[in-house]
């Protein structure tokens, strides 16, 4: 299934600052500088808009953020953007190297482009919205994150994934939600294979309600939950038995 | 009167002896490879194959009690804008909150604290009563991220971040479904009563660039302040400490195979991974190939039990070691007082180590709420306390003996070796030759 607005949203890296946010250009300034900024807003600090210019592909941009504050990054990021993300929404105008949003708390990360590895691994809480596409082991043991991917996603995505909501408008690669635990998967377009302990299930109207909640929250429009299936655990594989060795 | 052939003498085989026929039936019968805590039980060179020379007409001796004998050591002075400093450089390893309960681990954070050094969460999470009963937490960072959070980061002293460890180098964390209490569900949103297998390998980097850039997140999220750790488990020590070293790490622990798991396979224990005393030279050679020996510290551990035992791992270059098994012996683990329930449970004092199953009599591995009763952190945290000063003042004892004025003075010109294994794995002298195996040409 197509990405949705994907080669647009990809291209989107070009805007100029806006007057009233806190800039950061990292042409000029360093990374330690950016993140040590971020790190020093206490409650109801006034620095609620920020920008970043010319990410151009650095590690770690704004990790650890851990006040409500909305920072624009203008362009493409490496590793880790938004790491560990406690309560910030922080929008990528580019695409994301691997692990954006990484062991997120709370708040929204929003990447227009597409997302490498690992997208919202071990997330906790909080909306990671990917407008791309994701590739594989995104969702990699998520526990309690929302994650939204416009497109589709990677082989092994979901693995051991304990708790959360992953949801692909498009298709998922081989292996999805292997050695799942409770986790709810839906994807809108085909499934290249299932993990281990992993299998289809009925959408029941509560899910239906979860998705449309999730796909309202991800600004997602034109789609119905209907179009979805669901996908979850088996748990044959909760508790040890030799007959089901061929499945570890 | 008939003749009779004189009998044999019924043998039995070293290959198939009684333990290995006892594991064959077990696991005919039972259809699941034997699970199990601790470390590697067999019998492996290690620090009793090596001594301690002593001083003679060449080097004179320290009086004890009187002159000094420094223990202090700092660690993550390569980078931390806060490195920890500890009285002592014995300091207490991993163990989770799961595999252990909470009283254990207050008791464990009391004794640490008592007597000036560290302890270290596990693959559980932080919990209050490790934090704040311990001056000194370092926190794990592990493939499972358990309740990992960007608070308790912060809160920590300092990052260890776990590549592998020495009962099981390349394997996952375990924890049966037994130990799966509300609590410990809730720290790893897990559900309850599951066997939990966690991966072996990080979720979000593999290698060593990836792990470069995992550290440079980590040391972002909390302002350069923290020592970052690297543990690995005791496979390849020259490459793997070279490695952490490259990748920015301020301290490299290695763990040999004697160290301790609280739950995996008996297989994988018995025969993956090298032994302590094999792992020390080879990760010494690394730092000091790489210029970095005393920049980045090396923290061993596997099997440490006496000062004698921290003594020379010291002499072999590392700058502190660290207890597991030991430092649970001291508040209570396998305790002869409770023998007769050991026996109820098939086993006796002292080789109980079915640890998983969460019926720890001695109330330390176990999320029993009954059991865990049985350890008083205070006074469990003294005896902890009292142990790791008692292997303190040992090490001083041998240090002045050799004429040293700090225990990190010690050098492996202070040793010699009792078995040829010993000399070529430690790279000291066979005793009363000038031989080491494998230097020289020999």
């Amino acid at each position: 299934m197509p990405a949705i607005n994907l080669s647009k949203a990809a291209r989107d890296q070009s805007h100029a600052p806006s007057q009233a946010s806190r800039v950061f250009d990292l042409a000029e300034m360093s990374l330690r500088e950016l993140n040590q900024a971020l790190h020093n807003l206490t409650a109801g600090s006034n620095e609620t808009a920020w920008e970043v210019l010319n990410p151009k592909g650095s590690h770690s941009v704004a990790v650890g953020v851990g006040q409500p504050v909305t920072i624009e990054v203008r362009g493409s990021v490496g590793y880790y953007c938004a790491g560990m993300n406690a309560g910030s929404t922080i929008t990528v105008h580019g695409s994301a190297g691997p692990g954006v949003g990484e062991n997120m708390m709370s708040g929204s990360i929003i990447v227009k482009g597409d997302a490498s590895q690992y997208a919202g691994a071990t997330g906790r809480g909080g909306l990671l919205v990917i407008e791309g596409n994701a590739s594989s082991r995104c969702g990699i043991s998520m526990k309690g994150i929302d994650i939204v991917v416009h497109g589709n996603i990677g082989h092994m995505s979901a693995f051991m994934a304990q708790s959360g909501n992953l949801v692909v408008l498009g298709d998922a690669g081989d292996a999805l939600g292997d050695s799942i635990y409770e986790a709810r998967l839906f994807v809108r377009g085909k499934v290249g294979s299932l993990g281990a302990d992993c299998i289809a299930k009925e959408m029941r109207p509560e899910h239906l309600e979860l998705l449309q909640s999730l796909l309202d929250r991800a600004g997602v429009t034109g789609v119905e939950p209907t179009e979805f299936k669901r996908y979850g655990s088996a748990r044959t594989l909760y508790n040890f038995n030799i007959d089901n060795a061929d499945a570890y | 009167m008939t003749y009779r052939n004189p009998p044999t003498t019924p043998r039995r085989s070293a290959t198939f002896d009684d333990y290995t026929l006892s594991e064959i039936r077990r696991a005919a019968a039972t259809g699941i490879y034997d699970i199990r805590g601790g470390g590697a039980k067999r019998k492996l060179p290690h620090f009793d194959d090596l001594l301690v020379l002593g001083a003679s007409i060449s080097r004179y001796p320290l009086e004890g009690y009187r002159e000094r004998c420094d223990t202090n050591v700092v660690l993550g002075s390569r980078h931390a804008k806060k490195p920890i400093e500890l009285k002592i450089p014995i300091t207490i390893a991993g163990m989770s909150f799961g595999s252990l309960s909470g009283p254990a681990k207050e008791a464990l954070g009391r004794g640490a604290t008592l007597a000036g050094t560290s302890t270290t969460t596990g693959d559980g999470g932080m919990t209050e009563e490790e934090r704040g009963h311990s001056k000194t937490l370092v926190y794990q960072y592990l493939p499972s991220r358990y309740g990992m959070n960007p608070r308790d980061l912060r809160r920590a002293d300092a990052i260890e971040v776990v590549v592998g460890q020495g009962a099981k180098p390349g394997g996952g964390g375990m924890l049966l479904g037994q130990k799966i209490s509300d609590r410990v569900a809730e720290m790893r949103t897990l559900p309850k009563g599951i066997d939990q297998r966690s991966a072996s390998r990080h979720p979000d980097w593999t290698g060593p660039d990836d792990l470069e850039i995992k550290i440079l997140e980590l040391r972002e999220i909390t302002d350069w302040e923290k020592p970052i750790y690297v543990k690995v488990g005791g496979a390849r020590p020259y490459y793997d400490t070279a490695l952490a070293v490259k990748a920015g790490a301020d301290v490299v622990v290695v763990d040999g195979m004697q160290g301790g798991t609280a739950a995996t396979q008996e297989v994988f224990i018995e025969n993956v991974g090298q032994p302590t005393l094999a792992c020390i030279r080879p990760a010494v050679q690394a730092l000091q190939d790489l210029g970095m020996h005393r920049k980045v510290q090396l923290i061993v551990s596997g099997g440490i039990r006496n000062g004698a035992d921290v003594a020379k791992a010291l002499a072999l270059g590392v700058d502190a070691v660290s207890i597991g098994t030991a430092a649970l012996v001291a508040l209570g683990d396998n305790d002869p007082r409770w023998e007769a329930e050991y026996n109820e449970l098939g086993t006796t004092a002292g080789a109980y180590d079915d640890w998983h199953e969460g019926r720890d009599p001695a109330g330390i591995t176990t999320q029993d709420p009954e059991l865990m009763k049985r350890v008083d952190p205070i006074a469990a945290g003294r005896r902890l306390a009292n142990y790791l000063k008692v292997m303190t003042l040992e090490a001083q004892t041998i240090a002045r003996a050799c004429g040293k004025n700090s225990l990190h003075n010690l050098e492996p010109e202070d040793l010699v070796a009792l078995t040829i294994e010993a000399a070529a794995m430690a790279g000291v002298p066979l005793a009363g030759t000038n031989w080491i195996p494998g230097k020289n040409g020999f």
